[in-house]
């Protein structure tokens, strides 16, 4: 890949001969009318994805037998680059014949397989994944608009990667149970921002709900709450016969300090860390403890991040929901 | 036809300037720092060569032309250099620079922010161009440099550097000027507009590939970029590219004698092809042709993507160029036209055109035609122009 990557090659050399071919001569470009959907005897659906100032915008409209639900012809309008015209007219071509329940099936991956020459040569480079997504989510709008209900709910899971369509579960599940802390390693282990790159942060190609980066924090946020949970082995519940909240400072004080030196301490310790409490303040009702990190902790990535947000869960779960944990 | 209209991007080497490159390969080889005559008898031409340089820019022999790799190069070593110099080891903090400058500048501006420097990103207007009042207003006492391009590689328009030299000079800080898309198609003149550093590439006037310039205002002190020998009086290491010198020499010359041919007959044919394309419906052109560079056409064509325009114009043998969404690797639309605030819309539908000497009238003829059946033939597969009925609502 290296030596591959020292002299920029053009994206075009990437194009399989298919997509080449569909972007000289699509087979399904047009329009459908209310007088073609009549000849027919079916029902027109038109359904647009995508924006002019995203770069790529699809048109699809579909002629549909209302009885049997199989989509009877399908024809597209495009604005984005060939990649993405050469997606929409082979997206059209596998929707024909296709009941609309059949049809909302087709995924991004079945339209870029459809456009190889071979089936282990990829039709498109990575960068350009994102327009079979184009094509897969306009049907998913056009199948919403026949049955009358939201697009989304064609989707069973929140996908964050939609060029590997890659759903939220299945990369904190991989993050958790192989220990991954880079991005990278994500992407290794489940080609989930491998493509179009949207999804690892924000400021690529298109805006996204959720990003690789965030996912990655908060989980590494959960395991290490977890852990710390698990390593403290307390009963969280009914150990404390009076209410945290009314305690005078100073008996906080002794309450945090307890929980810290049996749950917290022995496992910053292990990493050759501590802390110490410095003060706490009341107002609004919130206790605000300040703390200071010692040894290893003091410097440490997480100690602002993870480490910090697992302090604060334990000390919330032991005492008081009410206690907010601030760094000096 | 074959139909070359991305002369921005590089150009042929003037078969003039090769045939003087040639004996320095293979017969005339030495290294022109050794004592021998194998190494001093190529001296001649690359006097010759920076003579011609000088010439070209109205530099003073009191001022350096340093030759480097690239404008690239040039660019990376003022800018960071003035951070080492004035910033890291002096007392400024601020660099002030454009929101369209090359990536050569704005690339390193962001990393020297990385840094902890304080870069100012001027603005421009609807025709890609700075206001002088922005700068004025922008530069502070904690101001080490500006640096700010001659001309716009994407749409071709001439940025005010007489006016920002005098203001760089009134006010005491130093002034560098990417001048990559300015020499060889307008008079440059170093001295008029008060340049303490100018950047140039042999390449984007007919010179070979691979080496440049940087022109330094008499005995300005700037920490060199490359270390470990005494090539360049000292200022910029590693072994004369005694070929590519005199290659870069000849092309100055010969470019900068053709400024008129390239003010008359160039901007001839330039305007010839941006006419008939403006008779194009919903077309729209960056900059008046006056206040451009005389080779360059920066169109924006509504409802038909940058790339796929590209394709149809390769398909029929025309090269040309966008910084549009599809094209690059990072998949973006064109700064410039953000910059610039044309409408959302429309920054994924530039189109680039850039002629040079050599493009001939039937180049032009040929792709005029060209560019109107792709207009045709792709506006009839958009989604977002003329055929889109009137409900259309995009769901984004």
């Amino acid at each position: 890949m290296a030596k591959e990557s020292l002299i920029g090659g053009s994206i075009w050399e990437e194009y399989s001969q298919k997509v080449q071919d569909l972007m000289n001569h699509p087979r399904n470009m047009g329009e459908l009318t209310e007088d073609d959907a009549k000849n027919m005897g079916g029902k027109l659906i038109i359904a647009d994805f995508g924006a002019e100032s995203c770069g790529d915008a699809v048109r699809l409209y579909w002629v549909v037998d209302e009885k049997t639900e199989v989509i009877k012809a399908a024809k597209f309008k495009s604005f984005g680059c060939g990649t993405a015209i050469a997606s929409s007219d082979t997206m059209a071509e596998l929707c024909i014949g296709k009941t609309v329940s059949e049809a909302v099936k087709i995924t991004n991956i079945d339209v870029e397989r459809a456009m190889r020459d071979t089936p282990d040569v990829p039709a498109v480079p990575p960068q350009k994944m994102h327009c079979s997504v184009m094509a897969y989510d306009v049907i998913k709008a056009a199948a919403a608009s026949f049955k009358g209900v939201d697009a989304a709910s064609f989707e069973d899971d929140i996908i964050v990667c939609e060029c590997a369509r890659v759903s939220l579960g299945t990369i904190k599940e991989v993050i958790k149970i192989n220990n991954l802390t880079t991005v990278e390693q994500i992407t290794n282990y489940t080609k989930a921002g491998a493509f179009c790159k949207s999804c690892i942060k924000p400021g690529g190609h298109e805006a996204r709900e959720y990003y690789l980066v965030d996912i990655l924090r908060d989980t590494r946020a959960e395991m290490e709450h977890d852990r710390l949970l698990a390593m403290s082995n307390v009963k969280v519940e009914g150990t404390h016969t009076v209410n945290f909240d009314d305690l005078t400072v100073v008996k906080k004080f002794q309450e945090i300090e307890k929980v810290i030196d049996e749950n917290i301490r022995p496992m910053l310790v292990m990493d050759g860390g501590n802390l110490e409490i410095l003060d706490i303040k009341e107002s609004d009702g919130m206790s605000d403890v300040y703390i200071r990190y010692l040894g290893a902790c003091s410097g440490c990535a997480s100690s602002s991040t993870g480490t910090l947000f697992a302090i604060e869960a334990v000390l919330q779960e032991k005492l008081s929901k009410n206690i907010r944990i601030l760094p000096v | 036809m074959r139909v070359y209209l991305d002369n921005n991007a590089t150009t042929m080497l003037d078969p003039e300037a090769f045939e003087l490159m040639k004996p320095y390969y293979c017969e005339k080889y030495g290294n022109p720092n050794s004592l021998h005559q194998f190494g001093s008898e190529s001296h001649p031409a690359l006097r010759k060569a920076m003579d011609q340089l000088y010439a070209g820019i109205n530099a003073g022999d009191e001022d350096d032309i340093v030759v480097t790799s690239c404008a690239t190069e040039s660019n990376n070593w003022v800018l960071k250099s003035v951070y080492n110099d004035y910033i890291l080891h002096g007392d400024k903090n601020h660099i002030v620079t454009s929101e369209v400058e090359h990536p050569a500048v704005g690339a390193t501006c962001k990393f020297l922010e990385s840094l902890g420097v304080k870069v100012t990103y001027l603005p421009v207007n609807t025709d890609g161009v700075i206001n002088v009042e922005d700068l004025k207003n922008a530069i502070t006492d904690q101001t080490a440099l500006v640096s700010i391009m001659w001309a716009n590689n994407e749409t071709g328009m001439i940025f005010p550097v007489e006016e920002i030299g005098a203001i760089c000079k009134e006010r005491g800080v130093l002034f560098h000027t990417d001048a990559v898309q300015a020499v060889g198609k307008i008079p440059v003149d170093v001295k008029k507009a008060n340049v303490d550093f100018l950047s140039f590439s042999a390449h984007k006037f007919h010179g070979p590939k691979g080496i440049g310039g940087l022109y330094i205002r008499n005995g300005q002190a700037l920490t060199p970029l490359f270390h470990g020998g005494e090539h360049m009086g000292g200022r910029r290491s590693g072994t004369l590219d005694v070929p590519g010198i005199i290659g870069m020499g000849k092309a100055m010359e010969l470019a900068v004698a053709a400024l008129d041919f390239e003010k008359n007959n160039v901007r001839r044919l330039r305007d010839k092809l941006e006419d008939a394309l403006l008779q194009i419906p919903e077309t729209f052109v960056v900059g008046t042709k006056e206040q451009r560079v005389p080779n360059t056409i920066l169109i924006s064509v509504k409802g038909i993507e940058g790339e796929a325009m590209l394709w149809d114009l390769n398909q029929n043998g025309i090269g040309a160029s966008t910084g549009s969404a599809c094209a690059s690797e990072a998949l973006e639309s064109n700064p410039v036209m953000e910059a610039i605030g044309a409408e959302a819309d429309l920054a994924h539908t530039a189109l680039r055109l850039s002629l040079s000497r050599f493009t001939t009238e039937a180049e032009i003829d040929y792709a005029i035609g060209v560019i109107y059946k792709a207009v045709e033939r792709l506006r009839a597969i958009s989604s977002t122009y003329a055929y889109a009925p009137e409900w259309h609502v995009s769901k984004l």
